[in-house]
């Protein structure tokens, strides 16, 4: 531990939040700032035969209405999709419709207005003549030979097939298998529900020919670079996008919607300043969702307990257009993490990723890994009560030895370092997993329906080396850019690509930096979100930012403190060699003379003043490193879960939750601990409370926290967290990433410990979420079987 | 027909001339500036808007702007009625009770309400008491881990 890192440093940017100062986009208020409002179809499809905006425009206070034709005349693009799989085919996603809807929520039209209130009447007032078609929705019916085709040119509704795996060694692996399980499953869509709804405004700035955008996005430059090369067409260096305070993100702030367009482009047509904030609903009905997977899934084994094949087919729901990730999702993070903790050496993972007349699906917290992780634990829970055997101890006799790392799964994969059974053994003694099994035992024999759930979970976080990620797809580079201003005085500017929605960046990355050059955590100021001040950036998803961005700034801060060293040195009228750069004080001294030393401050200024540096170098102290990522993080996690289901209800009541992770070494432990904990619930969400769901015919189910039920504060009656450390040996922190494996582990452990409740009642499977009404239904069905 | 709408908000009286249909969350917002209360839904489900009316918490997307006439509110940015930080927000800053921040001055509101009725109330009763609000960030585990900090440093 060091003097900062290691440490809980309480969060440098809750001031502004907890007195009501976040600067979020929907606060924004700009002189004669104008509103636009979306026009949506309430069809899942339809062809459009009009549009009468006629009374619409007599209204008081509206100022245009715009539509499809106009943004296309007008010169904007089709919304791309920067991550392709071989033979993808990508429909065309228009930035707002111009003769077809295909989802409920899909742009029709676009009203600007005075005010936002008028701007809510007008897009009432606007009527559009539609002709309803019928409909696909289902991912796995999407593929039917009478599925309606969503869009013409893409035959059968899949976008693209992707296999992944030896297929040979998985053929051999069932022909040669003393015992088989088998499961179809469903991994329901989600509805991410960042608190703050999302947002855009922009203003132009006609004299200079310069736009600003300000954005809910958890990326910026990405952003900047889709609007300017794709939709928008302002080149990037006068385009400014800007993301301030982001109210959670959870993936869905990823990618590039509409909205982020339509806004400029009318700040640019009208020549006024535009706002546009998303109601709940319309977030519900328009962010980019999660999830959704039918799968069927097979694990052969020994019968002594050894894993030896897993075979899986999945049907990944991608909505009605490919969002901006989205095929990334069910291949490169969904079948690569197939492996689980364990050793299987004969995997295979197929998958088709269908079209449908749904809201588009892409990352959400975990983003394909939480759907392998629920696959995987699933299985083997099913493979432990075919043998007979104890959940937690099938598990240990599988899983990776912490000898065999770094190991090379059968599934691309090369796991950086990991100690799983310390982890699950830390789980398990931290649970008293056994005192749990004997309880349960009594709970039983009173007529209790008391469940144990144990899981051990893989993550790979931090994606990824550029060119891996560019032969799997993807049309960028997955490095992050981290800058060190060190000013005349001493001060620090740390300019981050990275962004921080919720994460705590501010006080994480000056941790890191003040840690790293010596200098007092007061003097370090950390700049995030804006494509004006921050060279360039990737952004925060995928648990990237310690690894890749932090990463960044301690290669940044290693050229700082070499240059610091040689001012030093000659400033101390003494050879390099002879003198040390003290990283507790902040000071460069000559070796054994502590006294004779200059400050950091001094050496900076000295920097600036230019009057005596070594002969030959630069004036000045601003680095800047572009970090590549040599491999992804596995961060592990073992949790353990403990229900009880009322015998007459079928609620599900949560007991006890223990998570115990290995998240490499730890940067802020409170940071740290408050993402696992609110990744756990997350997770519980989705095994307990949480569906996105349409109807047959399209229609969208869940537009309000009303029938979307992300948890509430007694869902859990609270998480016993608790880590190991396994440091990432590839990145010079040593961390893996933290944000996203709770939600992996939870969703499976508490499937695992209500089916386990639910066992002798002779049921083995039921689709989540796990609600009373899906519970009594399948313990009737076994009943009556 | 718009109508006048006289409101004492963190102390300081105002007038506002008002839509009938205007809700109070949007008057503190638009014609007051005060950005503070943050909209989560439309359905009265999220409580981000929460502030106290007459000394009572309510969700400011469930009041017309015409019914806080004659009323005092306190929005976040009122609540420690001067320089500093309320116990509350002190609470919520110490225990790490936030995150992105979006739920936050609501769930500080309604943490001040919980207290107010039951300065010793349980953990579980703080955890029903704050079942109106959502948080997608914290797992909630730091928010009650900030309202019970707060309830026994009063109680000190
Ligand atoms: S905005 Fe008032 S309860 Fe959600
Ligand atoms: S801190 Fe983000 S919603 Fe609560």
């Amino acid at each position: 531990m060091g003097r900062y890192v290691g440490t809980s440093v309480k969060r440098r940017e809750d001031p502004r939040f907890i007195q009501g100062k976040g600067r979020y986009v929907a606060n924004l208020s700009l002189p004669g700032m104008t509103h636009v409002a979306v026009k949506r179809s309430p069809y899942a499809h339809a062809r459009i035969r009009g549009i009468d905006a006629s009374a619409a425009l007599e209204m008081e206070g509206v100022l245009r209405v715009f539509t499809g034709q106009d943004f296309k005349d007008g010169g904007c693009g089709s919304l791309p999709c920067g991550w392709l799989v071989p033979d993808t085919q990508v429909p065309d996603r228009p930035i707002v419709v111009i003769d077809r809807v295909r989802h409920v929520g899909d742009s029709v039209a676009v009203v600007v207005a005075e005010n936002p209130y008028v701007a809510a009447d007008a897009i009432e007032a606007i009527d559009v003549d539609y002709e309803p078609l019928p409909v696909t929705v289902d991912a796995r019916g999407a593929t039917d030979e009478d599925a309606v085709q969503v869009h013409e040119e893409i035959e059968g509704n899949v976008s693209y097939t992707w296999g992944l795996g030896d297929e040979e060694a998985c053929r051999k692996a069932f022909a040669e298998a003393d015992e088989v399980v088998e499961l179809e499953l469903v991994n329901q869509r989600l509805i991410p529900t960042a608190m703050e709804p999302r947002a855009a405004a922009a203003q132009w700035d006609a004299a200079a020919e310069e736009m600003t955008v300000w954005t809910t996005s958890q990326n910026p430059h990405p952003i900047r670079l889709l609007l300017s090369a794709f939709t928008l067409g302002i080149p990037e260096s006068r385009l400014r996008v800007i993301s301030p305070d982001v109210g959670g993100g959870f993936g869905s702030k990823i990618f590039h919607y509409p909205e982020e367009v339509i806004v400029p482009w009318v700040a640019r047509e009208i020549g006024r300043p535009a706002k546009w904030v998303a109601t709940r609903t319309e977030s519900q009905q328009t962010d980019s969702h999660g999830r959704d997977h039918v799968s069927v899934a097979r694990l052969a084994m020994k019968s002594d307990g050894t894993f030896t094949g897993l075979d899986v087919e999945t049907w990944a729901n991608q909505g009605a257009y490919l969002s901006t990730f989205a095929p990334l999702i069910p291949t490169a993070l969904y079948i690569t993490l197939l492996s689980g903790n364990y050793r299987i050496p004969g995997i295979y993972g197929k998958v088709y990723g269908t079209l449908t007349h749904t809201v588009p699906v892409d990352a959400y917290r975990g983003a394909g890994r939480p759907e392998a992780a629920y696959l995987v634990e699933r299985l083997v829970d099913l493979a432990a009560a075919r043998l007979g055997r104890d959940p937690l101890d099938l598990r240990r006799q599988n899983l990776i030895p912490k000898e065999d790392f770094p190991y090379q799964t059968p599934v691309a994969f090369l796991y950086d370092s990991g100690d799983y059974e310390k982890l699950m053994g830390t789980a398990a003694e931290r649970a008293d997993y056994a005192g749990m099994r004997a309880a349960q035992k009594q709970a039983r024999a009173a007529g209790g329906l008391r469940g144990v759930g144990v899981v051990c979970c893989i993550e790979a976080s931090g994606p990824a080396p550029s060119a891996v990620a560019g032969s799997l797809g993807s049309a960028v580079g997955f490095w992050e850019s981290g800058e060190i201003r060190v000013h005349p005085t001493g001060q620090v500017s740390v300019f981050t690509g990275s962004h921080s929605h919720g994460q705590g960046h501010e006080t994480t990355f000056a941790q890191v930096v003040a840690e790293e050059l010596g200098v007092p955590i007061e003097s370090v100021e950390v700049v995030h979100g804006d494509t004006g001040r921050v060279n360039f950036g990737m952004g925060t998803y995928g648990s990237r930012s310690a690894c890749v961005g932090g990463s960044s700034l301690v290669r940044s801060a290693e050229k700082v403190r070499a240059k610091v060293l040689r001012i030093g040195a000659h400033l101390l009228e003494a050879a390099e060699e002879d003198v040390v750069y003290d990283q507790d004080e902040g000071r460069v001294h000559v070796k054994g003379a502590p006294d004779r030393g200059k400050a950091f401050g001094e050496i900076a200024f000295a920097a600036y003043t230019a009057h005596n540096l070594p002969e030959g170098m630069e004036p000045g102290l601003n680095f800047v490193s572009f970090y590549d990522p040599s491999n992804f993080t596995f961060p592990a996690s073992s949790h353990i879960c403990e229900v009880d289901i009322c015998p007459e209800t079928y609620e599900v009541g949560i007991r006890r939750y223990v998570a115990v992770d290995d998240v490499g070494k730890v940067i802020n432990p409170m940071i740290v601990e408050g993402q696992i904990q609110g990744g756990v619930v997350q997770g519980v969400g989705q095994a307990l409370t949480e569906a996105g769901v349409y109807s047959d015919d399209g229609d969208f189910m869940t537009p309000t926290l009303l029938e979307y039920a992300p948890p509430r504060a007694d869902l859990l009656p609270g998480i016993e967290v608790d880590r190991i450390e396994t440091p990432s040996p590839h990145n010079p922190l040593g961390v893996k990433g933290a944000g996203e494996m709770g939600t992996i582990a939870a969703t499976a452990v508490v499937a695992n410990a209500v089916l386990d409740a639910l066992a002798p009642l002779g049921v083995t499977h039921v689709d989540m979420p796990l609600t009373p009404e899906r519970i009594r239904n399948a313990v009737e069905a076994a009943r009556g079987a | 027909m718009n109508h006048s709408v006289q409101i004492t908000v963190n102390g300081e009286s105002s007038q506002h001339d008002v839509e009938p249909r205007m809700l109070l969350c949007h008057l503190l917002r638009d014609s007051m500036g005060l950005t503070g209360t943050n909209i989560g839904c439309d359905t009265s489900q999220c409580g981000s808007c929460t502030v106290m009316l007459d000394g009572k918490a309510v969700k400011s997307c469930t009041v017309l702007a015409v019914q806080a006439d004659g009323c005092e509110v306190t929005t976040i940015e009122g609540l420690a009625g001067g320089d500093g930080l309320h116990p509350m927000q002190q609470a919520f800053w110490d225990n790490h009770g936030l995150q992105c921040g979006f739920c936050t001055p609501g769930m500080i509101i309604t943490a001040v309400e919980i207290l107010n009725r039951k300065p010793d109330a349980s953990e579980g009763e703080i955890r029903h008491g704050l079942e109106g609000n959502i948080c997608r960030c914290t797992g909630y585990e730091n928010i009650v881990k900030s309202v019970v900090a707060a309830g026994s440093r009063a109680s000190d």
